[in-house]
C-alpha cells in the first residue's frame, strides 16, 4: 500500500473509530441536557461546548498536558498498564474524539428535543422502564438527528488538525493523518503530493456526507 | 372501585389545582373548561407529574403519598390513559402498538386477551396498517385498546373524542360504551362536552380554575 493511501486509512479509520466511542457518552450527554435539569447542567453544557470555541491548538495543549508521560493520566497509563498515550496513535483517537464530542452532543440533543415527551410518558403507563423508553420511543424517533450527528462528527474528525498535531505530533506511518499530511506536504514544497491528498480529503468528506444523506432518504418515514 | 384523592396541590401557572375527592362510580366524568386543571389530575394520577403535596390511592393501595415520599412509578401503577393527542407512536404499526403494554397482560381467552380487545373494539382488520394511515376514529379505537391490553384497574380518558366531527364522535361513543359495559374497567373521563357526558358516565365532578366545583349525576350537569 502507498504511504498516500496508508494516511487515508489511517484517516477514515480512527475517525470512525472515534465517532463510535463517543456514541454512548454522546447520547447519554445529549438525554440527560434534552430531558432533565440538574444542578451544575449549565457547567456541563459549556464544558461540553468549549472544544468547539476554543482554539484547537489550546484543546491539544490540555490533551498533551494530561495525557503526556508527567500528566495525571499519562503517568497513570504509563506506570500501571505500560501504555504511552501522547505521540501515539491513541493520542490521534483521543484528539479526534473530544474535537468531534460537542458537535454529536449539539446535534443528538436538538434531535431528543425534538421528540414529543408524551409519547415517552404514555410507554411509561403501557409498563415501559427508563431504558426500554429510550431504546423503543426516544431513539427510533430522534434517530435521524443521531444519524446526523455522527456524521458531522465524523467528518469533524477527518479534518481535525490543531489538537492532533499538539498531542500526537506528525509522524509518518504513526500518527500522521490526512490534513497533517497535507501541512507537511505544503510545508516540504511538495506540491503534487499536497493537491492529491487535498483530492482525496474532498472526496472522503463528500462521501461521508452524501452517504448519510442518501441513507437517510431511503429510511425516511 | 375507590379512588382516593386527597390533599392534592399541584401549582399550575395561573392557579393552584386542589382537589379532595373520593370516587367510586364506574365511570366518572371530570368536566370543565379548557385549562380548568383536568388534564393536570389525570397527569397526577398516572403518576406523570410531581404534586407539591398529595395521597392517591386506587382500591387502598397507595400510588401516591407525598407525606411518605411515596411515588409509584407509571409502570407500576397498573392505569391505563389514553391522552387527548392519542400518542399513537409513529415509527410502530398498529400491532407493534397495541402489544407494545401486552407484556404483563393475561393470555388468550381472558378477559384483555387481544383477540376480545380487538373483536370488541373492531380493530382486527387494522393490526397491519402503519399508524400514520388511520383516520381519527380508527386512530382512537387503536389508542383505546392499546390501553386496554395492559389490563389496567383504571382508565384514563383525556377528551378521547375531542378531535372528532360530530358524525364520527356518533361513531366511536357506542364503542365507550361497549368498553364500559363488555370489561367494567372504572373510567375518569375527561370532557367539556355535555352529549358524551350523558351518554357514558354515571356521576360528573366539575372542575373550574383547578378547584371542584360541584359533583352532580350527568343529567344535571
Amino acid at each position: 500500500m502507498s504511504q498516500e493511501w496508508q494516511i487515508v486509512w489511517f484517516t477514515a479509520w480512527v475517525a470512525g473509530l472515534s465517532t463510535l466511542l463517543i456514541l454512548p457518552a454522546g447520547l447519554a450527554t445529549a438525554w440527560l441536557l434534552a430531558r432533565h435539569d440538574w444542578p451544575g447542567k449549565s457547567l456541563v453544557e459549556t464544558l461540553v461546548t468549549l472544544p468547539l470555541v476554543m482554539p484547537p491548538v489550546a484543546t491539544g495543549l490540555i490533551l498533551l498536558k494530561v495525557l503526556g508521560r508527567r500528566g495525571i493520566l499519562g503517568r497513570f497509563f504509563h506506570d500501571t498498564l505500560h501504555l504511552d498515550v501522547a505521540f501515539t496513535w491513541r493520542a490521534v483517537l483521543v484528539a479526534l474524539a473530544v474535537m468531534s464530542f460537542p458537535l454529536l452532543v449539539l446535534f443528538t440533543r436538538v434531535a431528543f428535543e425534538q421528540v414529543n415527551p408524551r409519547f415517552e410518558q404514555i410507554a411509561r403507563t403501557l409498563g415501559a422502564g427508563e431504558w426500554r423508553v429510550f431504546f423503543s420511543i426516544t431513539v427510533p424517533l430522534a434517530w435521524r438527528g443521531i444519524i446526523g450527528g455522527m456524521i458531522l462528527a465524523f467528518a469533524r474528525a477527518l479534518g481535525e488538525f490543531g489538537a492532533t498535531i499538539m498531542v500526537a505530533g506528525n509522524m509518518p506511518g504513526r500518527t500522521a493523518t490526512l490534513s497533517l499530511s497535507i501541512y507537511d506536504a505544503v510545508n516540504l514544497g511538495q506540491d503534487a503530493a499536497a493537491a492529491r491528498l487535498l483530492g482525496i480529503s474532498i472526496a472522503l468528506a463528500f462521501v461521508a456526507v452524501w452517504a448519510g444523506q442518501w441513507f437517510l432518504r431511503r429510511h425516511r418515514h | 372501585m375507590q379512588l382516593l384523592l386527597q390533599n392534592i396541590s399541584l401549582p399550575l401557572a395561573e392557579f393552584v389545582l386542589e382537589v379532595n375527592l373520593e370516587l367510586s362510580c364506574q365511570v366518572t366524568a371530570i368536566f370543565g373548561a379548557s385549562g380548568a386543571g383536568k388534564t393536570s389530575l389525570l397527569d397526577l394520577i398516572a403518576g406523570l407529574r410531581r404534586p407539591a403535596s398529595a395521597l392517591i390511592q386506587l382500591d387502598g393501595r397507595a400510588l401516591t403519598d407525598t407525606a411518605r415520599g411515596l411515588a409509584l412509578p407509571p409502570r407500576r401503577r397498573g392505569i391505563g390513559y389514553v391522552p387527548q393527542d392519542l400518542a399513537l407512536f409513529p415509527h410502530l404499526s398498529v400491532r407493534q402498538n397495541l402489544l407494545y403494554g401486552c407484556k404483563a397482560a393475561p393470555r388468550d381467552g381472558s378477559l384483555f386477551s387481544f383477540e376480545h380487545v380487538a373483536a370488541v373494539l373492531e380493530i382486527q382488520p387494522l393490526a397491519g396498517r402503519s399508524v400514520t394511515a388511520l383516520s381519527g376514529g380508527e386512530k382512537q379505537r387503536v389508542a383505546l385498546a392499546r390501553a386496554l391490553l395492559t389490563s389496567p384497574k383504571l382508565l384514563l380518558l383525556d377528551e378521547p373524542l375531542a378531535s372528532l366531527d360530530g358524525a364520527l364522535k356518533a361513531r366511536i361513543i357506542p364503542y365507550l360504551a361497549r368498553v364500559r359495559n363488555e370489561f367494567r374497567v372504572p373510567m375518569l373521563y375527561v370532557s367539556h362536552d355535555r352529549q358524551e357526558v350523558q351518554a357514558l358516565c354515571d356521576e360528573v365532578v366539575e372542575l373550574e380554575r383547578g378547584k371542584v366545583l360541584r359533583r352532580v349525576p350527568p343529567q344535571h350537569s
